[in-house]
């Protein structure tokens, strides 16, 4: 594992970070345990570092396709007992989820 | 101690497709029937891969390139994270670092009489999907909030301006003019009360302490206001707000972050929101499941020549064809197409676009918002009002007479029994109450001349220098002679009184 030197450890506060943001809640022992064995993943990446990416454009795609469009055209959508099969709770017509608190009817 | 408003606005605008923006459920308003146009892609359920629809690029340019911004050759999708209910994936889909346009402008009136305008900067258009609608339990019991994803994947366009805009009014105009293109481009159907296009305001005051100096106060954004009205009011309590706060605290931008706020119309005040937490950390990156997308210059080409006429190439062009004030070709185009071109059909058809100007702007326009009547609804048709309009000009009747068959044709037409404005009823009207203008001369000389003979002080006081005395003499001219034109008759006494000098 080419663990360079000079590179800053992952700290506890960036995994309470991430762990937060990905609604996940961790013990202390966890969150010892992601610092080490995150810190691994990373370090592992890292090495790309080491190639030399001077004069080279970033790409935004590992595939070199462009332009995949498709036609404005309606296909049959799920049923709407299909859709909500999955849901851990329904009134049969719409998604239940905990009363959302900060108002507002949407988010986008 | 003065400050400066300083205002920039986001604006959410849905696009006219049939279909989402990744998959081929139909992107209708469906309220009433929750949940029944969504499929495993907008739901966001593993294994999906969403395929980018080309009329909402298509469309989404189309509007970039009318609002003159620049289409970048290259553009990608990106995924914001954030977790809300009406959000299935855990991310949106939008643009983050190269959106598929940027810089361009709309220019607006910000003061009417004087004709000033402002020209608004848009920073960037971005396409991106639209979320779900959460509906909340308004029993006050703490039920549960139900989730409707119908919307969930509507293709939107984010259209952000600079922070050009200096005062609520300048806001409303701004989305005024942006709406009427939208509309006329027919991208958008812009419809508020169903969330077609939404706004969010950027308000913040450039306080100068002293003349040439100049303190920000921190920055507040207003979310989800939903008609133009509340934009404006929003707007205008924001300010007075931030003005009282600022003297209050002396905070500054940078002292505390960026906060949102709601707008509570019943309250007639913005009030604080709960920020979402780490609501700034979404974490953007490149979508895997979409490829970017690249755009020659022969698409855009052809994308712009599909453009038509925007608003204010339309209103350019009445200026310089017909010679219409500012005003004019504002009022004309500003109701929207339709009536533009019923204003178009009557000025071809009589030849005079000043006049058929002020017969739709002040005659036609009173009436149908009187009767609340559209243009299609409207029961004078442009060739009736051509007809009419070109007696007008050959002198046949007077503009009176003309606004009086006017008002016959449509209260006939609105009537019980409806009779149709038609050519014919022009001309019976005309002759049944014998409106039409005397242009026998000969006729009006030899009323002239007695009605001199009876009156001899009106002409005493003409000689004396008083013009007024005229006007005397035309009513009673008008009465023997009926029909006459009142400007003609006018005229011919001047003439012969004259020769009495
Ligand atoms: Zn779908």
């Amino acid at each position: 594992m080419a663990d360079s030197l000079d590179r800053q450890p992952l700290s506890r506060e960036t995994v309470v970070k991430v762990a937060r943001l990905a609604r996940l809640k961790l013990t202390p022992a966890e969150i010892d345990d992601y610092v080490g064995k995150l810190g691994q993943v990373l370090g592992y990446v890292e090495m790309l570092d080491e190639v030399d990416v001077t004069d080279i454009e970033p790409m935004v795609h590992a595939i070199e396709l462009r332009n995949v469009f498709r036609a404005d055209e309606v296909l049959p959508s799920l049923s709407r007992t299909d859709a909500l099969k999955n849901a851990p709770k329904t009134d049969g017509v719409c998604f239940l989820v905990p009363q959302i608190l900060d108002g507002g009817g949407s988010s986008a | 101690m003065d400050y400066t408003v300083i205002i920039g606005l986001e604006v959410h605008v849905q696009l006219l497709t049939q279909t989402k923006i990744f998959c081929g459920c139909s992107s209708a308003f469906n309220p009433e029937q929750p949940n029944v146009q969504t499929c495993p892609t907008c739901l966001g359920l593993p294994g999906s891969l969403p395929v980018m629809n080309r009329r909402a690029f298509e469309l989404a340019m189309k509007t970039a390139l009318a609002l003159n911004c620049e289409i970048s050759p290259y553009t990608k999708w990106d995924r914001k994270q954030y977790y809300y209910p009406d959000l299935p994936k855990g991310y949106q889909i939008s643009q983050y670092d190269l959106p598929f346009s940027h810089d361009g402008f709309v220019e607006i009136v910000i003061d009417a009489e004087a004709g000033t305008k402002r020209r608004v900067g848009i920073i960037r258009a971005h396409l991106e999907e639209d979320a779900g609608k959460n509906m909340h339990d308004e029993s006050g019991r703490g039920l549960d909030s139900r989730v409707d994803l119908n919307r969930a994947g509507t293709p939107l366009l984010e259209i952000v301006s600079q922070p050009d805009l200096r005062a609520a009014s300048e806001a409303r105009q701004y989305l005024e003019e942006l709406r009427l293109l939208l509309v006329y481009l027919g991208v958008s159907d812009c419809n508020m009360q169903e969330g077609s296009l939404r706004c969010d305001a950027n308000v913040n005051l450039h306080v100068h302490p002293e003349p040439g100096q100049k303190v920000a106060t921190p920055l507040v954004e207003i979310k989800n206001l939903n008609s133009f009205r509340n934009v404006e009011l929003a707007i205008e309590h924001e300010v007075t707000r931030q003005w009282a706060e600022f003297q209050k605290t002396g905070l500054k931008i940078g002292d505390v972050p960026k906060t949102t706020r709601g707008w509570d119309a019943v309250r007639g005040a913005t009030f604080a929101q709960r920020g979402k937490e780490d609501a700034a950390d979404y974490r953007y990156f490149p979508d895997p499941d979409l490829v970017p997308v690249t755009v020659t210059q022969d698409e855009i080409d052809a994308v712009r020549a599909s453009i038509g006429e925007t608003p204010p190439a339309r209103r350019n062009r009445y200026a310089v064809t017909w010679g219409l004030s500012d005003y004019d070709c504002r009022v004309i185009v500003d109701q929207e197409r339709d009536f533009a071109e019923y204003f178009e059909a009557i000025a071809t058809g009589c030849g005079d676009g000043k006049q058929a100007a002020n017969w739709v702007t002040q005659d036609v326009l009173r009436e149908m918002k009187d009767r609340k009547l559209s243009v299609a609804e409207f029961p004078i048709s442009p060739a009736v009002l051509t007809d009419l309009l070109q007696r007008v000009l050959a002198k046949k009747v007077t503009i009176k007479s003309a606004r009086e068959v006017f008002m016959d044709l449509l209260t006939a037409a609105t009537d019980e029994t409806p009779v149709p404005a038609t050519v014919e009823r022009v001309a019976e009207i005309i002759q049944s109450k014998g409106l039409e203008i005397v242009q026998d001369t000969g006729a009006i000389s030899v009323a002239i001349s007695a009605v001199i003979e009876k009156n001899p002080k009106a002409v005493a006081d003409f000689k004396a220098g008083k013009q007024a005395a005229v006007g005397a003499l035309i009513g009673q001219v008008m009465k023997q002679v009926k029909g006459a034109d009142p400007a003609g008759v006018r005229e011919l006494i001047i003439q012969q009184l004259n020769a009495l000098l």
